[in-house]
């Protein structure tokens, strides 16, 4: 079957999707967005952690049909969506007239800083992570990513507790919380008056 | 395969009776799963994200009338004066990105003996809204469960909504588990405290084939209540009625040995998690009593 969505705030069209798919896959293999990690496929880990029309989901439990018309954003399109959303006061998801990320542009998106051409953007979220040392493997880190921009989204200045209770779908087995929690912390101590980064 | 897309409740019926074999999917975070692990192969995915009334819900009088696919944060966020127990167990359901999608609908469908609503439905009771071409018929909870994940709706209905009596007094949920969060329950259980009609009712779950109520307890419980005057003087609970309640908590378990736990182990924890609903339920009457009678 065919599936028509808005990925990153720019229509996309998957073909000869089958009916039984998940989202993930469809953004993985036939989008080639690899952002968004393949693990559990069960809900259990977090890493394929995507919003649909705003809410934070696991990607591998939504069937590719149920997501006809709606808007995803994955981490790919994460800096883009943050600095819509710091622009235009909440609003980002590509409805208000933002030109989204391309397919593309997603594809080629790398996480490395910015060279002369200072080219890379980071959300608030994502360099804070560089920062804070956040980062190990780096499996979990893209659903971490967009669960923790959305914690930060809806509650700017989250207590530990609050944290915890945002990512607590979300399993590092590099077991390196601390530092997560260090870098929401540092998210939200910069507040949005910091919009994008340019890498580290 | 075939993915149905119906747009409207009309089409969903439709559909299903068309298709009984269709496998009605809304949240998907337990279709999903066995669809990824091949486990399951339907011949039909019959979507119900289209249909928009399901995700709402009606406080009225004396019940909330809650659609079959109103996500567990928003029962969370909105009902937990009007069904406290059931927001307690929603909060323990896995992450927030399954609440996000989960629903009372797809716990009701599965009928696992595990499902975190269970217990508090059961300890609220009310009435399960299914719904085919042929007709509407509602449910009672308490003949809802049949076996393990088997329920009583019929090849060609799906559910709609339930209605849930708004709670009259203080609900509790407890759950065992090796975390916090992204935890299928050990066992667990609910009570309600019903002082309209002086009666208490529980919830058990995952420590028998089926979802079930320790009625040996309740009955129990209700009598000593009434027996005792302790609705009208709020007096502390003794501690050898709660000891008894317990212990036919406990009685009322026909658990199995698994990965997750022993039987031994779930009957003796079964009777620990009455007592301690038990407990706050009745703190929480009295000081309830105590500001009332000050007002």
């Amino acid at each position: 079957m065919r599936v028509k969505f808005t990925v990153n705030g720019r229509e996309q069209q998957a073909d000869d999707v089958w009916e039984g798919e998940s989202l993930l896959y469809v953004l993985r293999e036939r989008m080639g967005l690899p952002g968004s990690k393949n693990a559990c496929e069960q809900g259990e880990c977090g890493s394929c952690t995507v919003r649909l029309d705003g809410v934070p989901v696991c990607s591998c439990l939504v069937a590719a049909g149920q997501v006809e018309g709606r808007e995803v954003v994955t981490v790919e399109g994460l800096a883009d969506y943050a600095e819509q959303r710091a622009q235009h006061g909440g609003c980002a998801t590509g409805a208000c007239g933002s030109a989204g990320t391309s397919v593309d542009a997603a594809q080629r998106w790398q996480a490395k800083p910015a060279g002369a051409d200072g080219q890379v953007r980071l959300s608030p979220v994502q360099q804070a992570f560089i920062d804070a040392g956040a980062v190990q493997c780096g499996f979990c880190t893209p659903g971490l990513l967009v669960a923790a921009d959305e914690l930060l989204e809806r509650n700017a200045q989250p207590s530990d507790a609050d944290i915890r209770e945002a990512l607590s779908g979300n399993l590092c087995r590099c077991t390196g919380y601390e530092k997560i929690l260090d870098a929401v912390r540092l998210a939200a101590a910069r507040g949005d008056a910091q919009t994008t980064g340019t890498g580290a | 395969m075939d993915f149905l897309r119906p747009g409207s409740w009309e089409e969903a019926l439709a559909a299903k009776a068309e298709h009984p074999t269709a496998v009605p999917i809304a949240g998907g975070t337990d279709v999903m799963v066995e669809i990824n692990f091949d486990h399951r192969r339907p011949e039909y995915l019959l979507d119900l994200n289209r249909v928009d009334d399901l995700r709402e819900w009606e406080v009225g009088e004396e019940t909330v009338r809650l659609g079959a696919s109103v996500p567990y944060t928003q029962i969370m966020e909105n009902l937990r004066a009007e069904l406290p127990g059931l927001a307690l167990a929603s909060h323990t359901v896995a992450s927030p990105q399954i609440r996000n999608r989960g629903g009372v609908g797809g716990n009701l469908g599965t009928a696992s003996p595990a499902g975190d609503a269970h217990p508090a439905l059961l300890a609220s009771g009310g009435e399960v809204e299914a719904e085919s071409v042929r007709g509407r018929r509602m449910i009672p909870i308490d003949a809802f469960y049949l076996g393990v994940k088997r329920n009583a709706l019929e090849p060609d209905e799906l559910i709609r909504a339930v209605h849930l009596p708004k709670a009259d007094g203080p609900q509790q949920f407890s759950k065992v588990g090796t975390r916090n969060a992204m935890v299928i329950a050990v066992c667990a259980f609910g009570l309600a405290l019903h002082p309209r009609t002086r009666t208490v009712r529980t919830g058990i779950g995952s420590a028998a084939p089926t979802p079930v109520r320790a009625k040996a307890a309740e009955e129990f419980l209700t009598a000593a209540l009434e027996e005792g005057g302790f609705w009208e003087s709020g007096r502390p609970i003794p501690p050898s009625v709660a000891k008894q309640f317990a212990e036919l908590a406990t009685g009322a378990c026909n658990p199995i040995d698994d990965v997750r736990g022993s039987a031994k182990y779930r009957r003796h924890a079964v009777g620990i998690m009455a007592r301690r609903t038990l407990g706050w339920t009745w703190e929480s009457y009295r000081g309830n009593e105590r500001s009332d009678r000050c007002a």
